[in-house]
């Protein structure tokens, strides 16, 4: 089934999507339609995280939301969280090494950011609780969980 | 907006029941006897319909939600968080969309977005009494008794129990059905069961 255009605004920038699908869950839009290939595939389920983008700044497994929800929405994906990768999460990403094999960071760092956006200086319990749906097979989750103590300026502990 | 009479009704329903103050009454106390045993007939359909997990696994006792068939607790150590929508970083939202998904096994969606009821609105484990006390608690129900109809008439988080989406058993007992018998109980004064 065909729609007619759909407005997404993605890192800033608007698109008309024509003749799409409404079904289409936002991944494939960004991956495939708009190339921004950071946002990864992981479960299509939405029970990993690694597909996680911010939807009006709220962090939003994007692998199961139909397009047609988000017609006008704010769209934010790693490519946009900062100009640089200088974005504090980001930069306490890279301090702490906390990538392994990689393939979930993306997502990681989206449900951070998140996070430090709504807690500013979260406890242990508030991270465990905020990050508990992005799933890391390389189990990162300490140096993850160091990481946003250190983006939130308190260090690590 | 305007709350029924239920205190009067009550009132009425369970003086007369009891033979006390008789000569005050104007219901025949077996007549008020029929009418006390509709209205906890009618309640008996509308603690089924809360009782089932559509209608339960967001009204829990704690602060985890509840999922599938089985009203287990919700994977990924979710919690209803400060205002009922989860908690910063992971909100209901996070993956509960705006509609059903087509595919089976993946989060439902509802146009208001999904949420917990209230913490002191529990369903889970509540015995028919305590339920029904509980309703007519606005403390707990955070609702007057139209209110409550309204929100199980007319509220699409509520009506979503019978349109589920694949791979989830709907409500049993149609939603008129169980309007109806909503609307019987509380015009009959909300009687409590014992």
């Amino acid at each position: 089934m065909k729609t007619d255009a759909i407005t997404l605004r993605v890192n800033g920038v608007s698109h008309e999507l024509a003749d799409v699908d409404p079904t289409t869950p936002l991944l494939w839009i960004l991956r495939d339609t708009l190339g921004l290939t950071g946002t990864k595939f992981g479960c299509g389920m939405a029970q990993c995280g690694a597909c996680t983008v911010h939807v009006n700044g709220r962090a939003t497994r994007c692998c199961v939301l139909p397009v047609a929800d988000l017609d006008g929405a704010e769209i934010t994906t790693i490519e946009g969280l900062s100009p640089d990768g200088e974005h504090p999460v980001q930069r306490a990403w890279k301090e702490h090494h906390v990538p392994q094999c990689g393939y979930c960071q993306a997502g990681q760092i989206m449900s951070a950011a998140a996070l430090l956006a709504d807690v500013p200086k979260p406890t242990d319990e508030e991270i465990d609780r905020g990050m508990g749906g992005n799933i890391c097979r390389c189990g990162t989750y300490t140096r993850i969980r160091a990481a946003i103590h250190t983006a939130a300026g308190e260090g690590s502990r | 907006m305007r709350a029924l009479p239920r205190f009067y009704l009550a009132s009425v329903l369970t003086v007369s029941v009891l033979g006390a103050c008789t000569a005050r009454s104007t219901i025949d106390p077996q007549e008020a006897e029929v009418q006390l045993a509709k209205a906890h007939a009618a309640f008996d359909v509308v603690y089924g319909v809360l009782q089932h997990p559509r209608c339960l696994n967001c009204h829990p006792a704690g602060e985890r939600p509840l999922q599938f068939d089985t009203s287990v607790p919700h994977t990924m150590n979710v919690v209803r968080g400060d205002d009922d929508r989860g908690m910063a970083g992971m909100r209901c939202e996070s993956c509960h969309g705006r509609s059903n998904a087509a595919l089976p096994h993946l989060p439902p969606g509802v146009s208001t977005g999904w949420r917990l009821a209230p913490r002191e609105m529990v369903f889970e484990g509540l015995s028919r009494g305590e339920l029904a006390e509980m309703l007519m608690d606005p403390e707990r129900s955070h609702m007057e008794p139209d209110e409550l109809l309204e929100h199980v008439e007319h509220d699409p988080l509520v009506k979503w129990g019978w349109s589920p989406g694949s791979g989830r058993r709907a409500v049993e007992t149609p939603h008129e059905e169980f309007v109806a018998a909503f609307r019987t109980w509380i015009e009959a004064g909300a009687p409590a069961p014992q």
